[in-house]
């Protein structure tokens, strides 16, 4: 099930003369489909499909108590789960490594960008402040999960509104909701992956390339500036690559705002 | 005696809208999504293919693996993510509702992997998870004598009905709710039912019996499905 030698031959040779098998450029992602509101008893939710890879993420909001360095601030809870149902290579039992990283590295995009402003989460200080939890299931996994995920991520957050809460009782009010949004700034944090196979620098790859990546470098940026970044992957890069990985980022983000933002009128 | 009220307006006998549809999960040998209004169950088949833990292959025959699992979000109070007492108990329970009409006795040492996900539930989730495992089987080839179909039988109070939702699991009045989910062959046999509540002999057998008359709409939804996929291709 795993890409054979032949088949990585094959991707990198089409690959050192600028081309792919699904007929797309090095840059260029596959479709992209959004939908939010997909599941009715979250707070907010999103459906990404990346070509045939699809995740779904829901969020949903408690009240809790603060952690002792950020009192006066909502907490984030990002968690994934790959489930066996995406992808033949999956078996029952723990998650693989990668599902650990993916959800650390959405939840570090996310917090790093001061998307959720927390600050506008506490109920009262130093005792009762909301949680937002961020969960992310993969259905197929076709490649490229991680940036589906924070599409998802993003949009189910842009989805999402505050549950009622009983100040008397202390408790969340579940399946009720209030009129207010999770509180966001204007700056969508994206994080967007650049893989390098032999010479080239790709964007969303499929599971047969991420296969034969040599690495990648998951780059989160808002509006523009960097939030957050993470090399995954042994091989090297060279300082020129590095800054084309930054390039290719800087072009995409804005697509990818406007996809979302669309997915939500 | 006056007409009995639903909270969301159906008639006793009257199921949830059916949403049906297989081909969901492209890297799955089979797979389908299957609904009854609110509760939104995905099932997608892998197999038959070589079982790991090897402890656990059988040399004499196939074997059917469900595995059922909610979504953290699918219901208004968060569920930690992960398998539950709960959720390996249905998972155990739909493989036996679904043991019946899969004829896998020839792949001995392999395994047949059905993972069912709750989407979004209201429920009768356990029912909706059958009711997709059913077609995403069927989807994926797996030889089967036929399907099943599941749904909820309820007691409010002294009033059966079919198919339930949330609001009619909590019910409050008179004796209460009773929920009765039961699985059903084509031919009309029983290969799961579930009980929790209090009913007398008599009204169960009525129940049973209008399990059997919902059957065939659910019955429908599925193949009519699985044969406009077949016509796709």
């Amino acid at each position: 099930m795993i890409t054979s030698d032949l088949t990585a031959q094959r991707i990198r040779e089409y690959l050192s003369k600028g081309k792919r098998f699904d007929n797309r450029n090095s840059e260029e992602l596959r479709e992209l489909v959004i939908e939010t509101g997909v599941s009715k008893n979250a707070e907010g939710s999103a459906r990404v499909k990346l070509g045939k890879t699809e995740v779904l993420v829901g969020i949903k909001l408690d009240v809790s108590a603060p952690y002792a360095d950020s009192r006066d601030k909502g907490n984030l809870m990002v968690t994934a789960e790959f489930l066996t149902m995406s992808s033949p290579r999956l078996d029952l039992g723990p998650q693989p490594f990668e599902s650990l990283e993916l959800a650390r590295v959405i939840d570090r995009g996310i917090r790093e960008s001061h998307f959720i402003e927390l600050d506008k989460l506490c109920i009262k200080e130093g005792e009762k402040v909301w949680t937002v939890m961020i969960d992310i299931y993969t259905v197929n996994d076709d490649g490229n999960l991680l940036d589906a995920a924070g599409i998802g991520a993003v949009a189910a957050l842009m989805n999402a509104r505050v549950p009622k809460y009983n100040e008397e009782t202390g408790k969340t009010l579940f399946g009720e909701w209030t009129d207010n949004k999770v509180p966001l700034t204007k700056d969508l944090p994206i994080s967007l992956t650049i893989h390098k196979i032999g010479n080239s620098l790709i964007m969303d790859p499929t599971k047969e390339e991420e296969d034969i990546s040599e690495t990648r470098v998951t780059v989160c940026t808002s509006n523009g500036t960097i939030c957050s970044m993470q090399k995954g992957n042994s091989k090297e890069l060279t300082i020129e690559e590095f800054n084309k990985v930054l390039d290719l980022v800087e072009k995409t983000e804005k697509e990818i705002v406007k996809k979302i933002e669309g997915s939500l009128k | 005696m006056s007409e009995f009220k639903r909270p969301d307006g159906r008639k006793v006998n009257e199921l949830r809208k059916i949403t049906a549809k297989v081909g969901v999960v492209p890297n799955a040998d089979g797979s389908a999504i299957f609904g009854f209004g609110d509760t939104i169950a995905i099932a997608a088949v892998y197999g038959p293919k070589k079982m790991h833990p090897q402890h656990s292959q059988n040399p004499e025959k196939g074997t059917l693996r469900c595995t059922y699992n909610m979504m953290s979000f699918s219901v208004t109070e968060r569920i930690r993510p992960g398998p539950s007492r709960r959720s390996q108990e249905i998972s155990k329970i739909t493989e036996w509702a679904l043991q019946p009409i899969v004829m896998i006795d020839e792949f001995a040492g392999q395994v047949v992997d059905v993972h069912i996900n709750v989407l979004q539930a209201n429920a009768s989730t356990r029912c909706a998870g059958i009711n997709a495992a059913a077609m995403a089987l069927a989807h994926a080839g797996i030889p089967m004598k036929g399907l099943v179909s599941s749904v909820s039988i309820g007691k409010l109070d002294k009033q059966l009905v079919t198919d339930l939702i949330k609001a009619e699991e909590d019910w409050e009045e008179g004796e209460g709710p009773t929920d009765i989910p039961i699985t059903m062959t084509e031919d009309g046999k029983i290969t799961h039912i579930q009980l929790d509540g209090k009913i007398t002999p008599a009204q169960l057998k009525e129940a049973v019996l209008l399990a059997k008359e919902a059957y065939p709409q659910i019955h429908e939804a599925q193949s009519k499905a699985l044969k406009d996929v077949g016509e796709e291709k």
